[in-house]
């Protein structure tokens, strides 16, 4: 599938990444998909549960805590997610994926990204190097979970 | 108890694409067991080999996570809306952080 945002949502998209430097953003990609592309009407940013330890932990451990932390993990709060799906539910639209940051990292997936995704959700990762928004990728995890693969994308204004 | 369960996006196709299927369960258990008998495809995204709920799972029983009322044994009423709430995560491969 095609992955489309506007110019704007990639902009946010960068600067929240850029704000949360050295710590990992995230947020939630919303929009319509219909069997060919995905469209996003909005770009959601979202608390990173990681910087709540003691929260984040009860929802999904860490592996190795004394080198896992917001730099390097996030976290959607499944109550921000809850509240954001409930709120795009009411106005037609759906959760079409999310965005995280790697600080100082390629912006491609991990294998903890593979390991905690979910298939046909778009993942966005973006690079963040010294503070500044370099690359923008977008990823889907394979059904079988073995892989992400590159997922096409554009940025162009969309019609209303 | 006539509940309604919202399914994320993901695992619509097995739902026959629907953005939610209703059950008739007494608890959220029964609920679970009841919509993963009649959706087989759904069983093993929200369980493990032993039968409990993934670790990516989350199960809200209107606003309230389960996890902080009974679990799977928290009864149910009528109306009532479950929603399976996928654990977003991920990081960076995993290195020494510098201070």
């Amino acid at each position: 599938m095609l992955l489309r945002l506007s110019p704007q949502h990639v902009e946010a998209i960068r600067s929240h990444g850029e704000r949360e430097y050295p710590a990992e953003c995230c947020g939630i990609l919303l929009g319509r998909a219909d069997g060919e592309q995905k469209v996003v009407s909005e770009a959601v940013p979202v608390r990173n549960l990681r910087h709540d330890p003691q929260r984040a932990q009860e929802l999904l451990p860490l592996n190795v805590p004394g080198r896992e932390s917001e730099r390097n993990r996030f976290l959607i709060d499944p109550r921000d997610q809850l509240r954001v799906e409930k709120d795009a539910r009411a106005r037609q639209l759906d959760v079409l994926g999310y965005y995280h940051s790697h600080p100082d990292h390629p912006a491609r997936p991990s294998e903890y990204d593979r390991e905690h995704a979910w298939p046909w959700y778009s993942y966005v990762i973006i690079g963040v190097e010294q503070g500044e928004a370099k690359d923008f990728s977008a990823w889907v995890l394979t059904d079988d979970r073995s892989q992400f693969t590159p997922e096409p994308w554009e940025a162009a204004q969309l019609q209303p | 108890m006539a509940v309604k369960v919202m399914i994320p996006t993901p695992l619509r196709q097995y739902v026959g694409k629907r953005e939610s299927v209703e059950i008739d369960a007494k608890t959220v258990g029964e609920a679970l067991s009841a919509l993963t008998t009649r959706h087989n495809d759904l069983r093993k995204h929200l369980f493990t080999d032993e039968g409990k709920l993934r670790s990516f799972v989350n199960v809200y029983l209107n606003d309230e996570d389960i996890r902080y009322l009974q679990k799977d044994q928290t009864p149910l009423h009528d109306d009532d809306v479950l929603s399976i709430v996928p654990s977003i995560a991920g990081g960076m491969a995993l290195r020494c952080i510098c201070s």
